[in-house]
């Protein structure tokens, strides 16, 4: 790192890879895999999101992992954002539903708001 | 008498005891009651009433009275598990409250960026604050703006950030080093666990900057192994930001080196003090040393060091970016900024909070907390980790602050915040804590390693009933030469669950000592469990369910319980279908 340019390049770039169209992905899902959320069952649901995605033939879904951001009550934390849709945070998220928020959610485009978490 | 299957129910559900029994009516009508046998237990996750039944560790889940004759005859008889019945209908969860007094500083990425990945870190104007002081500030610029933030130590004592760098800084020998305190061992308490593991660049980022400041160009992560996680995303940090180039040789062109490393602690609470944290780094057996010498004058090889712990670390990018002032806003008027804690124990919402330093322990309760579990009555609140204090309810209304906080026999410490309900004895609290900080004494101090068994001793005593008149005047006395007495904050702190427990819930000791009585009902040796003899109605079900025998009483005849055989396992009084047994 050699100048301010350089970084501010490279924050721009961190920016444009953000929005989704940029990669040509239709949505987002990042779930939080701190020590809470894993305790909480977080490795699961991951791989149960991967397995939905690979059963259903969807390749243009970013998955991601974040920090455990405080909700421990609610973990497994996972949020979804669709498109340039809003960011939804939902909670107690095991493997059954989060096959559920692929199908009504990122398939289905419509927010399951009983599992969200404000 | 040997079951061929056990089922366990949740008994803690709402409607738990219908479908209890429904089982018991269904098993009699199939003659299985001598091969099955059905127990309440305390919650077992959360989905509506549960039943586990062994050994086939089939689990259903939100039962009704309805199910439970399809599982009695299909499973328990014919040996079919009902599967539709295990799946996890979908459930409709209460909304949690909106927390509007958080306000994140520290947490700000954490939950939101992916910690394994710098570019989302820099998207979020991560190394930005880096590159304004190493091409634009001189260090007494930075110092400047750091004195006018008022940042204090976020690891307990709350020292002023900037006077602790300017002391490393006026040193005049060199090498100089950097040390984060990320050995969070309080019980209950993980701030730093999530920074480190949500967000870990905002440190290295912080510590970055107070090494040009001080004259650094080495630091060392100190990490308990407890949290392999943090560790694991601290390295890929590490070597990321190598990469990038935000560590290493001539840091944005400025000339400026400095690089980390990651040192791990091998579970020795009393190394989080910083003197025995260093010795730790060194490679020697951690135990702490005098102060003075303090770390800025002679700490890491003797060189000068400065150590701040993890949450000051990442409160520096944003004071650099957004000033000084912005963060002294925030907060009161000695005590600016947030903080983090980490709110645990009897509250409905658990978790990890930031908060504008000033809001009150009634805000953090029930406001963030969302209130006590179950609505039971709130009875005390232990911050600040094994040596803080317990301070009660009449202080609800009190602000969180450093001052604050040591007014009333407690500290700030690194943000453990445990709530305690009514259910909650205070002698056993401290005896608790009291165990804690005995088992970490690291030996050094004969107060804190003999005086804090002794104090023990006399906790043990009162809580099985062999207390005597005299005791608590003891606890006392001992508690303050320890204070006295010892050469680090373990051993200083150590006496304080006690002494501030005494302080405020005085009358709980006098219950124990001279009436024999835990007013919480917590003590074992001091309760008893008693049948209601006009409530009985003589089902068994305590005699079948009590596991030592202890209940004599036929059918349709009232129950009695024999106290010398009682173990005080509560069985009884969770199984008991109309309440007759209780405790006194």
């Amino acid at each position: 790192m050699k100048s301010l340019e350089e970084l501010q390049k490279i924050k721009e770039r961190a920016l444009q890879r953000r929005k989704l169209a940029g990669e040509g992905a239709r949505a987002r899902i990042v779930v939080a895999m701190g020590t809470t959320g894993i305790a909480a069952g977080a490795r699961d649901t991951m791989a149960a999101i991967l397995k939905e995605l690979e059963k259903r033939g969807i390749g243009d879904v970013v998955v991601t992992q974040t920090g455990s951001a405080g909700m421990s009550t609610y973990e497994p934390v996972v949020q979804v954002q669709v498109g340039d849709g809003e960011l939804v945070t939902y909670g107690n998220v095991d493997a059954n539903r989060a096959a559920t928020l692929i199908e009504k959610h990122v398939l289905g485009g419509e927010v399951v708001a009983e599992w969200q978490v404000q | 008498m040997a079951y061929r299957a056990n089922i366990l129910i949740n008994g803690d559900a709402p409607g738990a005891e219908a479908v209890y029994g429904a089982f018991l009516d269904e098993l009699q009508e199939l003659a299985l009651c001598d091969e099955v046998q059905v127990l309440m237990t305390s919650g077992l996750g959360g989905r509506g009433v549960e039943a586990i039944v062994y050994p086939d560790s089939v689990r259903y889940v939100n039962l009704t009275p309805e199910d439970v004759a399809r599982i009695t005859e299909e499973h328990l008889l014919k040996g079919r598990p009902v599967l539709n019945l295990t799946q996890a209908a979908p459930e409709v969860a209460p909304l949690p409250p909106p927390a509007p007094k958080e306000v994140r500083v520290v947490l700000r990425n954490v939950g939101k960026i992916n910690p394994f990945d710098i570019e989302d870190y820099i998207a979020e104007d991560g190394y930005a604050a880096l590159a304004r002081v190493l091409t634009t500030m001189t260090p007494e610029q930075v110092l400047d703006e750091m004195k006018k933030s008022g940042l204090r130590g976020r690891g307990g004592a709350g020292f002023p950030t900037y006077l602790k760098w300017t002391f490393a800084r006026n040193r005049p020998n060199h090498p100089k080093y950097l040390v984060c305190n990320g050995d969070e061992g309080d019980p209950g308490a993980f701030m730093n666990r999530s920074v480190l593991e949500g967000d870990p660049h905002s440190v290295i980022e912080g510590m970055a900057i107070a090494a040009y400041v001080i004259g650094a160009e080495q630091g060392y992560f100190y990490v308990r192994a407890e949290y392999p996680i943090a560790i694991r995303t601290l390295r890929v940090a590490l070597e990321q930001a190598r990469e990038y180039g935000f560590l290493g040789e001539n840091i944005f062109g400025s000339g400026f080196n400095f690089d980390l490393e990651v040192r791990m602690g091998a579970g020795a609470f009393v190394c989080g003090e910083e003197t025995a944290l260093m010795r730790s780094v060194e490679g020697q057996r951690g135990m702490p040393t005098t102060r003075p010498p303090f770390p800025a004058v002679s700490g890491l090889w003797k060189q000068p060091t400065n150590i701040n712990n993890v949450e000051t670390y990442a409160n520096v990018p944003q004071i650099l970016l957004k000033g000084g002032e912005w963060f002294a806003s925030m907060g009161t008027e000695k005590s600016k900024g947030t903080k983090t804690f980490a709110i645990a124990g009897k509250v409905k919402h658990t978790g990890l909070i930031e908060v504008p330093l000033g809001v009150t322990i009634r805000e953090i309760v029930y406001d963030i907390g969302g209130g006590i579990l179950n609505d039971k009555k709130f009875k005390a609140v232990q911050t600040g980790g094994p040596m803080g204090g317990c301070i009660p309810e009449k202080h609800l209304d009190m602000p969180v602050d450093y001052e604050s906080l040591a007014s009333v026999g407690s500290i700030m410490g690194s943000g453990g915040f445990v709530i305690m309900d009514e259910e909650t004895c205070m002698v056993d609290i401290a005896r608790f804590f009291l165990d804690f900080v005995q088992d970490e004494s690291c030996g050094k101090c004969v107060p804190c390693r003999v005086g804090t068994r002794r104090m023990l001793e006399i906790l043990n005593n009162i809580c099985e009933g062999r207390g005597q008149p005299g005791d608590i005047e003891l606890l006392e006395q001992m508690g303050k030469s320890i204070v006295r007495g010892s050469l680090c904050g373990l051993g200083q702190g150590a006496p304080n669950p006690v002494l501030s427990t005494i302080e405020h819930f005085r009358h709980e000791y006098e219950a124990h000592i001279y009436e024999k009585k835990c007013p919480a009902k917590v003590c074992r040796a001091l309760i008893e469990y008693k049948v209601d003899p006009d409530l009985c109605i003589g089902c068994t079900r305590c005699a079948r369910n009590c596991p030592v025998d202890a209940i004599a009483g036929k059918p349709k005849e009232k129950h009695v319980i024999d106290p010398t055989i009682c173990i005080r396992c509560g069985i009884c009084k969770q199984v008991c279908p109309v309440a007759a047994i209780d405790v006194y």
